[in-house]
């Protein structure tokens, strides 16, 4: 990391575990649970919002110093929704079968807590390249959960992986079916994806303590 | 009548804003640890929807869909801005919501009191957008019906978070292991709910969703055949030409 001091290789890797966007902040969770039922459409909302947090970020913080406080939000929906309008069409350009599966959840992008959390709490009052670094790094952060969940909600309830099968053929039973197993259904359905959350929280405050909330 | 019934019903159990399509987690999460906080925000939520859903369908059907702009004269009939939506959505949103509370403010106090704190914090509830969203996507017909869904879908929102909230109440007073305390138990006992919500799923057996796989591919074969027509019909204007040489 010789181009990154100290400082800024934190913003990048704190927010991907004890300072996670999802499981600590509590931002951003409506799309993360919403199309992770499957693991290709999980890693291309997190590219998105890679894209829309990185260049929102930078945006933001130099336009802070000229942004009256009384219309900030206002202006920081127009930046998020210019840039997800970006996203989508190049989506339906080139991925379209995967735009139609995302579906509404793109635009949603727009009011996903994260990004408008970010710009309030970091962008506003920092400079461009640590509120460039500090996107990537929640964008990331965010990423992360959305790839896990997405990873076990396709490979136990479908048993493929970017559509892939991975655990061998349900009808001829090969493979992992030979002895017996069988997909498990629940998996793909929305609540689902609440409960793989929840187990991943518990996980990562068992293993550490201080992030344990008071009762 | 019964089709507005019918969309009542699904909006508030079956296409449940919460335990369905996961809109509004982010404040329903954080407002939801007591009832009354809880109860202020959801009915916040109830009326933003029943605002901006109805005019944002006007807003759909009369400048953004594929030639919606044709009441403007016949040269129109082939814009199509809806790629504008997202942003002309959000916009009327915050405006709205900044409306609304200027309004509430100044005509019924005692309502600002109580929704006064939360609607700012409505303007990027994804609730909101994903209500106007999915009215765009659903192709709701009728002004009367985008109100009702609406209203319906700022019900079952509100029924939801009412619910996590009484939940939650109750649960302080539980023995749960200690990293799970907090958000991570919500999220099960969310979870364990949208579960719930799933049985009524079986409540309407009309059909659910029109099946878009078939009119995409009508869309296509409709388009192959204009331009297998277009390449026929040169290739007689073609061989007609031909034909006059000779």
């Amino acid at each position: 990391m010789g181009l990154l001091s100290k400082k800024d290789a934190n913003l990048i890797l704190d927010p991907l575990a004890d300072n996670n966007p999802i499981t600590i902040q509590v931002l951003g969770i409506c799309s993360a649970l919403a199309i992770t039922a499957e693991l290709k459409a999980s890693v291309v909302m997190a590219l998105s919002v890679l894209f829309v947090l990185g260049v929102g970020n930078v945006v933001i913080s130099l336009m802070r110093n000229i942004i009256p406080s009384k219309i900030r939000i206002i202006v920081q929906l127009i930046v998020v929704a210019t840039l997800v309008i970006v996203v989508d069409q190049v989506l339906k350009a080139f991925a379209y079968e995967l735009s139609k599966t995302l579906a509404v959840f793109v635009g949603l992008i727009i009011t996903n807590c994260i990004i408008m959390g970010r710009f309030e709490a970091f962008a506003l009052g920092n400079g461009p390249w640590k509120s460039f670094l500090d996107g990537i790094g929640n964008a990331l952060g965010y990423g992360v959960i959305l790839i896990i969940v997405g990873f076990f909600r396709e490979l136990l309830g479908s048993g493929t992986l970017f559509g892939i099968p991975v655990l061998g053929d349900p009808i001829a039973k090969t493979g992992l079916y030979a002895t017996g197993y069988e997909n498990n259904g629940f998996m793909i359905i929305p609540p689902a994806a609440l409960i793989v959350v929840g187990i991943i929280i518990w996980v990562q405050r068992s293993r550490n303590k201080a992030l344990i909330e008071e009762a | 009548m019964l089709e507005h019934l019918e969309l009542f019903f699904k909006s508030i159990f079956i296409d449940n804003m919460v335990f369905a399509v996961f809109l509004g987690m982010c404040s329903y999460l954080a407002v939801s640890k007591k009832v009354s906080t809880a109860v202020g925000l959801g009915a916040a939520v109830i009326f933003v929807l029943a605002v901006t859903v109805p005019l944002n369908w006007l807003l759909d059907q009369y400048l953004l869909r594929d030639g919606a702009l044709v009441w403007l004269g016949p040269e129109y009939a082939d814009y199509n801005l809806s790629f504008l939506s997202f942003i002309l959505f959000i916009a009327t949103i915050a405006t709205m919501v900044q409306l609304v509370e200027i309004v509430v403010e100044k005509f019924s106090p005692s309502l600002y009191n109580s929704l006064g704190i939360f609607l700012p914090l409505i303007a990027v509830n994804c609730a909101i957008l994903g209500g106007s969203l999915f009215m765009q996507a659903r192709e709701i017909p009728s002004l009367g019906l985008a109100f009702n869904y609406g209203v319906s879908s700022g019900i079952g929102w509100f029924l939801a978070i009412l619910a996590i909230a009484a939940i939650r109440e109750k649960i302080r007073y539980s023995n749960v292991p200690a990293p799970l305390r907090g958000l991570g138990i919500t999220f099960i006992i969310t979870g364990l709910m949208g579960i719930g919500f799933q049985s009524f799923g079986g409540m309407l057996t009309g059909d659910n969703e029109p099946p878009e796989e078939v009119e995409t591919s009508t869309a296509k074969t409709i388009e192959e055949k204009e331009i297998k027509k277009e390449i026929e019909d040169e290739e007689k204007a073609v061989s007609y030409n031909e034909v006059i040489n000779e």
